[in-house]
């Protein structure tokens, strides 16, 4: 089989943050490749790259032998490179049909949506999708947008298919009708990139792989066939170097804090993205919820304090029932709250420090009375938190948007441990920080725990999770897959329950 | 401020009149353009018209802070709502709402004490505002629907509102047979304050409403949570807020601003209501006047003053030059307007063109930004970070 496709020591930065290094990736004519790693490994910056919405900082590309030059997404498909999103590139207001040839270089000047219809509907039924090319793409299930992605793709004749975690928001059918369209399109000599961290897939569907981890390739066009092992696959994807650890005693668990009972959740799209979910935090002790993101963690999360309400189930906190509670009352029962993205939920970018300080606790005392703030005492206690938790600003007055990430973390953090909370809920607390202002917010969290507070911690990084909590839940589809205490959790077993893999025999059940 | 170094409020005061001070100046320079383009007369003949019609004289000012009041009351509607991450287009009609009900308050109770009848006059223009506002506000909470739809059209049925009541209710059959109202009680109206000049105590009532908006905005728990929730929603949702409940009292708020200015410009300066009334359009150049002011109560101040001193002087420029139209002070406005609306599309454009990560994409967000859609397209050639 011949290389279609080669990707030269590609390197690229953002600013300070190499997110790939000197990467190297080939692709026969005809195969399936996965490319795998966890999140942040920079699969998908090593796609934008060879999509054109990305330049690389060095590096080249080779297609069918020749260097070439992407710019753009239009240099990529005239070469014959497709890409299916993770996150659909559709207009949802407009048909199948006009989201099709939106952009198609083959459009006439006037445009002949009737032949295209037919040209595409001819096309869908040769793979077996059955799409209504004048359907509204706001009425297509998910299943039937990406297939609409496909075809989109394939209606430009491409040759290379990249397909970005295309099973991450598929239900178990879908995903085999997927496979079977891959197997079509390879059958009929079109070569798939397939992306993806789901383990037991990557075996069903793909020819070779390719692993990268924080940006470098740790294995290069490895045969599926002849790996025995998946928990070679997951040490290659998540590694083992040795990290500084923070300092932490066994736990002394209390009494429950928070239990939680068949939670259920199903989205407004009918998704049943949370299953029977049960567990309990108890006081001084940390619960890790560890997981591929978009597993349901953000949903649980959002379920337990107020933003979403479940389906069905019951959370109790302290012994109450907050079930279906609204966000301020469960905020008054005694929750702190690091939110899994500072910048969309956790703090205002535009407003000063103490007003982001004064956010959550704004509307009780003494922080304000009788509807008035009390701003000289919270210019008092934001100097004392910023102080506390050594984030670095000129002034209380400074706006948080101008703060670094690691600063912007702290001062949620500071203003969450605050507000004494019987339960903390930490999603993703050292997300994006360097491994300084990680190791420091850490350790608050262990500290948080001594003081006797329960804290749920959720978090994709495999290094925090086999360090700070004391108990581990896995979760995977939106269900808890198991529950192990610290010492018993390894780096390739919870790799292997992250990927769906509840043990070596029994293979993705979900 | 307190916090901050004099030389760091000074940059900070420096750096937010940058921006309007060039929109100005850009604007003046292609009104001459205007002027050039149809009279014989120099600009600079002409701005110096202008300039004396509006600042030149104390009888100059007095004629420019009148003109001033109204669009201090429409741009604090403006400024209060979208602080509160709404865009309010209904000043208009809302300043209508308020003229009619101060109106119908004003005339139909004779022989009140003015201790009770003036409060009650500014209190019914604030409220006929308030609960015109109020409507969007219910509107957008339960349904959904887009704010800037409904003020917009609400505009039109305040008109036609005030169309029936002049020319049914409250016409004044007795004296005239024009559309308009009997005349305010003078127990209900305001009085020029100060010996030689026109001026009346409504700019007193401007003022304090602009220590007010700033009061509530920046002292007040509700307040607080109106801007946390209009520059982040979902952090207003996170820390427990009601946005539904900031929204409503957003516009209610707002609305009721815009009215108040409807009412006073009719208890102080118009008399009684009538069609023409409104012929100026105090609720869209108020838009003009926030936004130029941004969003700041001294900025707003100081616009609307700036935007009377246009209006009044561009009748001097007209009768001393003979060939400059005063319509060269609407173009200006316009092109204020334009230049300000331009800064947020420069700044619309600096979201979009460079997204290095998803991380540093989302601590970009412009906030100022007034169109806040996503394109999709945009969003197609966007590509995501991981």
């Amino acid at each position: 089989m011949t290389t279609i496709l080669e990707m030269r020591n590609i390197t690229k930065r953002f600013g300070s943050v190499v997110a790939n290094d000197d990467v190297s990736f080939s692709v026969r004519k005809g195969e399936v490749h996965a490319l795998l790693g966890e999140n942040g490994a920079g699969k998908s910056t090593l796609m934008n790259i060879l999509f054109g919405l990305y330049e690389q900082t060095s590096g080249e590309i080779l297609y069918k032998g020749e260097t070439v030059n992407i710019r753009s997404p239009r240099d990529a498909i005239n070469l014959g490179i497709g890409m299916v999103h993770q996150h659909f590139m559709l207009i949802p207001a407009h048909s199948a049909i006009e989201n099709v040839v939106l952009g198609y270089e083959g459009n006439a000047a006037v445009l002949d949506l009737k032949g295209a219809a037919q040209r595409f509907t001819e096309m869908a039924e040769r793979y077996h999708m059955n799409i209504d090319p004048w359907e509204l793409v706001s009425n297509l299930s998910v299943g039937q947008q990406q297939r609409l992605e496909i075809l989109k793709a394939l209606y430009r004749d491409v040759e290379t298919l990249i397909l970005d975690e295309p099973t991450a928001v598929l239900t178990p059918q879908e995903v085999d009708g997927l496979f079977e369209v891959i197997r079509q399109l390879i059958a009929e000599g079109k070569t798939v990139v397939f992306i993806s961290h789901k383990l037991p897939e990557i075996r069903e569907i793909c020819d070779r792989c390719t692993i990268l981890r924080r940006g470098k390739v740790t294995a290069a066009g490895l045969e599926i066939s002849e790996i025995k092992d998946l928990n070679e696959l997951a040490r290659l994807m998540v590694g083992h170097e040795v990290e500084l650890v923070t300092e932490k005693t066994l736990s002394e668990p209390g009494d429950v804090v928070l239990n939680v009972e068949n939670l259920n959740y199903t989205n407004d799209k009918g998704i049943h993205v949370l299953k029977d979910v049960s567990f309990d935090v108890r006081a001084g002790e940390i619960v890790g919820i560890c997981g591929v993101d978009g597993n349901g963690q953000s949903e649980l999360i959002k379920c337990l304090t107020g933003l979403l309400p479940a389906t069905s189930g019951k959370i109790e906190l302290m012994g109450n029932d907050i079930t279906g509670s609204s966000p301020k009352e469960i905020l008054k029962q005694g929750i702190g709250h690091i939110p899994e993205d500072r910048h969309a939920m956790g703090m205002v970018g535009q407003m000063n420090l103490r007003e982001n300080i004064a956010m959550v606790d704004g509307h009780d005392e003494p922080y304000s009375s009788h509807g008035f703030m009390h701003w000289k005492w919270i210019d008092d206690f934001s100097r004392k938190l910023v102080a506390k938790f050594s984030v670095k600003t000129p002034s209380i007055m400074e706006k948080a948007i101008n703060l670094s990430g690691g600063n912007q973390q702290k001062l949620v953090v500071g203003r969450e441990l605050s507000r004494e909370a019987n339960l903390l809920i930490a999603v993703h607390p050292s997300r994006g920080l360097d491994i300084g202002a990680t190791k420091y917010i850490q350790s608050q969290i262990v500290e948080a725990r001594d003081r006797g507070v329960a804290v749920l911690m959720v978090s994709t990084e495999l290094d925090e999770i086999l360090e700070i909590p004391d108990r581990v839940l896995v979760i995977y589809s939106g269900r808890i897959l198991a529950c192990l205490d610290q010492c018993d959790c390894t780096r390739s077993g919870l790799g292997l329950l992250m990927a769906g893999i509840e043990d070596d025999s029994e293979e993705q059940t979900a | 401020m307190e916090g901050l170094s004099i030389k760091q409020r000074f940059q900070e005061t420096l750096k937010s009149v940058y921006f309007p001070f060039v929109a100005i100046v850009v604007s003046l320079l292609f009104g001459s353009v205007v002027i050039l383009a149809t009279s014989s007369t120099s600009p600079l003949t002409a701005y110096g018209h202008m300039l004396k019609g509006a600042f030149g004289s104390i009888a100059a000012f007095d004629s420019t802070l009148i003109k001033a009041i109204p669009l201090i009351f429409t741009a604090l509607s403006f400024s209060l709502a979208r602080r509160s991450g709404i865009i309010n287009l209904g000043a208009e009609g809302q300043f209508m709402m308020g003229a009619l009900a101060a109106t119908a308050v004003g005339v139909a109770t004779p022989n009140l004490p003015a201790i009770i009848h003036l409060p009650a006059t500014l209190l019914a223009g604030f409220l006929g505002g308030a609960l015109f506002g109020l409507i969007t506000g219910v509107l957008k909470v339960k349904f959904g629907a887009s704010e800037l739809i409904i003020t917009i059209m609400l505009n039109y049925i305040a008109k036609e509102l005030i169309s029936y009541f002049v020319n049914g209710p409250l016409m004044d059959s007795a004296s005239s047979s024009y559309p308009q109202s009997a005349p305010m009680e003078p127990s209900a109206r305001l009085y020029k304050f100060i010996p030689g000049l026109n001026v009346h105590t409504g700019l007193l009532i401007a003022l304090a409403f602009i220590f007010l908006y700033y009061f509530f905005l920046w002292k007040t728990t509700a307040g607080f949570d109106m801007r946390v929730v209009g520059f982040n929603p979902s952090a207003g949702a996170y820390a427990g807020m009601s946005i539904g409940r900031s929204t409503i009292l957003a516009l209610f708020l707002a609305g009721g601003l815009a009215g108040l200015g409807g009412c006073i410009e009719i208890i102080a300066v118009q008399g009684r209501l009538m069609m023409t009334s409104f012929a100026v359009p105090y609720g869209f150049t108020g838009i003009a006047v926030a936004l130029l002011g941004n969003l700041n109560p001294l900025g707003v101040l100081f616009s609307g003053i700036l935007f009377g001193g246009l209006s009044a002087g561009a009748l001097r420029m007209e009768v001393m030059t003979r060939d400059v139209s005063s319509s060269v002070a609407v173009v200006i406005q316009a092109l204020i307007i334009l230049f300000i609306a331009g800064r947020q599309m420069f700044a619309f454009k600096r979201r979009y063109r460079y997204r290095p990560s998803s991380e540093k994409r989302k601590g970009k967000t412009v906030v100022d930004d007034a169109t806040e859609d996503e394109s999709p397209t945009v969003q197609a050639t966007a590509g995501e970070g991981e």
